[in-house]
């Protein structure tokens, strides 16, 4: 395909699938080594590949297509094959996908050392890579589905890694079902985008678009939007955002891969894949814009008060998915992608660094009761505070950049951009503060765990990817620097190609760099009034917290409860339905008409079996008497059946 | 004369028959069942089957009926008992029944015109006439009929000797 | 004067439902197995009715035949008759009825 040699991208998601059949397979009964190694192996070698292609791509022709003899479904209405795209912003999800991958597989060793399934957990690893890497390198909606359904299902797996508990099973249960609605949201707009366009490959439905600068809205609005539901289910975003919070049930590590780093993205790679479809669509852009905004307000808010350091994650995740999301309805594709890329690098850091101090404590996730922690895990406590720092915005670490474009894009939006921007900022503000919070609570004051902890250092297994994340947390940045402040905004300039195909009908404004160095500074301002809002609370004047909670109860207990949204869907959404499913469905329904209908009919053929069982009595006579009759009818048959066919 | 000769002793047939089945006593149909043996013979004379009539008596009514003469003797049977033990046969059978005489009737008269007229001595089979026949083509199934009877001499020992 | 066939085949035919309904309605077990051979016989003579009717012999030899197996059954038929009285002490048939569900 335009000349150019194969480079066999199937390796790629299929390497880790034989790491899954592997272990899955046989791991029960290899020794945890030998595990490990498969699990590392299959997982290295895509990053290898991936590394080559990297290295070669200049010289490729690009879009590269691989597509397989054999298609997948041919029928004369449609089409469908297993088809591999590479572009420039595959490479980049590859990248991430198999680098931070890596990394978290790697400390995986070190941390689930200890657990019961240790095989399983490496093969649903395994079995969640090969599903990422499918949706990734998807040339078609079709197998981007594959894969999208595919992480879903390991995700579920791997919430529900600790079988014994109640508490992860339900969770495990929780996102799959709100990752489904989601999906049925893309179901339904792939059927549309198959009645309109008759394909599903990128190339030809994309190409629809563009080649007909007539179409607008309408169609191309619904399609938007359906897709944007199934976003907003895949990357936790209002409302469907509520399982991500419960997923911290999970490992550590999956938390960091999965539900960081990972498979909420794909949510956003999707909508940035199919931008041609929503810049025609500015309705369903200004929806997405203000779900993210929407979101990443929301989600701050109530991560602001949380007690346990995973949960704190969990929304600082949600919110910095609706920056992502925010940058999408903006139109600003490359910024996107660019914060999707240092919030892997940065959140995947923090979470893992969570992880390293969960288990120094032995398994404590209350940060109430921690606390100058800096002294005995030195390691974790730099690793972590990288990633504080980078999440906070604050120059020159990763998130300052990515955070800064989206937020000046935002400003430059046609829809209500000002708006946008302010929610932007103050949540930028929020998420200085409980980032610090967190900080401060974990690793400064004196020590509030109980007598006898003895917090240790993590083995160097956990160490090095910490250390690895964090030179990319701080440095990450440095590709996307915008002219504006010197440099080359190298990170938009490599995805042009792809995200400038078709312009938007409506150009953003365009502004002028002293409007961007201001804005940067702004947003900087507000990075450090909430830093120093942590700062007072939390290490100068700790009594001050609990006196604004006095205060402030109403609110405060409204965000601990995560505004009772939970409480909320479940009364009005899940109980009615268990109540129907149970009484309709299956009492009426299920017990009622099947089972009894199939009772009557088992309970007639058995009737009708005494009925007939009485005929054998052992009397010769009824016997003569029923021959004679049959003696009577073979004659009556033969004999009139004759006359009337001769 | 063929006619009257046919209507008495076809009368006699149907009189020894339903005697047959009223009578209660098993002897008394014994004898009915002998008297509706001999007349058959009279019949088949009328049909021109000499030899048949003949084994009729001889076998039939001359050997088999006493056999079955002498089974009730040794057996003792006595009046017939009226149990009830099958409403089938009252209810299906006899209407059966009925409606198998009444279809082959039916069937046999409406055939009437394509069947023959039999008039005393129109075919007459000599005995070795059917002798020929049994002993050159049909030798085979003779042998066989006699060693069938062999065997039902062996058996019927069998069965009602008594087991000591 | 003549016969038709037909009214010898009629006789047959009443011949033979009287023995079916004799072996409907009675119950001693030795009138039960005469209505058989009451029946045999009519069909005995159906068969010479039709070696009249198309002049064949071997309609008669048949009748010779359902003689043979006659006399063979009869025999055979009233030892088993024998054993059974030996061994229910009744000539009843409706008393001869272990063999059902």
């Amino acid at each position: 395909m335009n000349g150019n040699p194969s480079l066999h991208l199937w390796l790629i998601p299929l390497l880790p699938f034989a790491g899954f059949l592997v272990n899955g397979l046989l791991g029960r009964y290899l020794p945890q080594r030998v595990v490990t190694a498969i699990a590392l192996f299959f997982t290295a070698a895509p990053l290898v590949k991936v590394a080559q292609i990297a290295l070669s791509f200049g010289s490729l022709n690009l879009p590269y297509v691989e597509r397989f003899d054999v298609p997948w479904m041919a029928t004369s209405a449609f089409r469908a094959d297993f088809a591999f795209l590479l572009d420039p912003l595959t490479l980049i999800m590859l990248l991430v996908v198999t680098g931070v991958g890596f990394l978290i597989h790697l400390y995986s060793a070190g941390y689930m050392a200890h657990e019961e399934g240790y095989w399983r957990y490496f093969a649903y690893l395994n079995l969640f890579m090969f599903f990422m890497l499918t949706l990734v390198l998807a040339e078609n909606f079709l197998l981007m589905f594959v894969g999208w359904e595919g992480v879903g299902l390991a995700s579920y797996l791997l919430i529900g890694f600790y079988l014994v508990r109640d508490s992860a099973a339900d969770a495990g249960k929780k996102a799959f079902v709100l990752n489904r609605i989601g999906d049925f949201g893309f179901l339904i707009a792939m059927f549309l985008m198959i009645a309109h366009f008759g394909s599903l490959s990128y190339h030809q439905v994309f190409g629809a678009i563009v080649h007909h600068p007539e179409m607008q809205g309408g169609f191309l609005t619904a399609i938007a939007l359906l897709l944007v539901l199934g976003a907003t289910g895949k990357s936790a975003q209002i409302p469907l955002y509520v399982w991500l919070p419960d997923a911290m049930e999970g490992p550590t590590p999956v938390s960091a891969l999965i539900h960081a780093a990972t498979m909420v993205t794909a949510g956003i790679y999707m909508v940035v894949r199919s931008h041609a479809l929503f810049d025609r669509s500015p309705f369903a852009l200004g929806v997405i814009a203000i779900i993210g905004a929407a979101t990443a307000l929301f989600a701050a808010t109530v991560g602001m008060v949380q007690t346990d350091i995973k949960r704190v994650l969990a929304y600082s995740t949600i919110s910095q998915l609706g920056y992502m999301f925010l940058a999408c309805g903006a139109a600003a594709y490359s910024a996107a992608i660019f914060h999707l890329v240092t919030h892997a690098f940065f959140k995947g850091l923090l979470f893992l660094a969570a992880g390293s101090v969960i288990h120094a404590l032995g398994g404590e996730q209350d940060m109430r009761v921690m606390g100058g922690l800096r002294k005995t895990i030195p390691i974790t406590f730099w690793t972590m505070s990288a990633g504080v720092f980078a999440i906070s915005g604050l120059p020159p670490f990763s998130g300052f950049f990515s955070k800064d474009a989206i937020l000046y894009q935002a400003f430059l939006s046609p829809t209500a951009g000002p708006i946008l921007w302010f929610v932007g900022l103050v949540t930028a503000l929020l998420t200085a503060f409980y980032m610090f919070r967190l900080w401060y609570l974990t690793f400064f004051g004196e020590s509030r765990a109980p007598h006898g902890t003895h917090p240790h250092e993590s083995p160097w297994v956990m160490l090095v990817p910490l250390i690895l994340l964090a030179v990319l947390a701080v440095s990450g940045g440095w590709v996307g620097i915008p002219q504006a402040l010197g440099g080359g905004d190298q990170f938009a300039h490599f995805l042009e190609p792809v995200v400038n195909v078709a312009a938007a009908p409506q150009a953003a404004a365009a502004g002028s760099e002293n409007q961007e160095r201001l804005f940067s500074g702004i947003s900087v301002v507000m990075a450090l009034i909430g830093v120093f809002l942590a700062d007072l609370l939390y290490r100068r004047k700790p009594g001050m917290a609990d006196t604004l909670v006095e205060r402030a109860r109403g609110v405060y207990q409204l965000l601990l409860n995560k505004y009772w949204i939970d409480q909320l869907y479940n009364a009005v959404l899940v109980a009615p339905l268990l109540f129907l499913s149970r009484y309709l469905l299956w009492g009426a329904i299920d017990r009622g008409v099947i089972t009894g209908g199939t009772s009557i009919a088992a309970g007639g053929v058995r009737g009708l079996g005494a009925l007939v069982q009485r005929v054998q009595s052992g009397n010769i006579r009824s016997y003569a008497g029923w021959l004679a009759v049959g003696a009577a009818a073979v004659i009556l048959i033969t004999y009139f059946g004759f006359s009337m066919h001769l | 004369m063929y006619l009257v000769l046919f209507i008495f002793f076809a009368g006699l047939c149907v009189a020894g028959a339903l005697n047959l089945l009223f009578q209660r006593h098993p002897i008394n149909s014994a004898l009915s069942l002998i008297v509706v043996m001999s007349s058959l013979a009279v019949l088949y004379l009328l049909l021109g089957a000499e030899f048949l009539a003949a084994a009729q008596v001889i076998v039939y009514a001359g050997a088999i009926m006493v056999l079955f003469t002498f089974v009730i003797m040794l057996l003792n049977a006595g009046k017939e008992e009226l149990t009830h033990g099958s409403r089938a046969a009252y209810i299906v059978g006899v209407p059966g029944v009925a409606i198998l005489v009444s279809v082959l009737s039916f069937i046999f008269l409406s055939a009437r015109t394509h069947l023959a007229q039999a008039r005393l001595g129109d075919y007459v089979v000599s005995t070795s006439d059917l002798s020929k026949v049994l002993f050159r083509d049909l030798l085979l199934p003779f042998e066989v009929t006699s060693i069938l009877i062999l065997i039902a001499i062996l058996g019927a020992v069998a069965l009602a000797s008594k087991e000591h | 004067m003549v016969v038709p066939i037909a009214w010898y085949l009629v006789l047959s035919a009443i011949l033979f439902s009287i023995g079916v309904g004799a072996f409907l309605i009675k119950r001693n077990i030795i009138t039960v197995f005469m209505s058989i051979e009451l029946m045999l016989n009519a069909v005995n003579l159906t068969f010479v009715a039709f070696a009249y009717q198309w002049h064949r012999v071997q309609g008669q030899i048949f009748v010779f035949f359902v003689m043979v197996v006659a006399a063979a059954e009869a025999a055979v038929g009233l030892a088993l008759i024998i054993a059974i009285f030996r061994a229910r002490s009744t000539l009843n048939v409706d008393q001869v009825n272990l063999m059902k569900l």
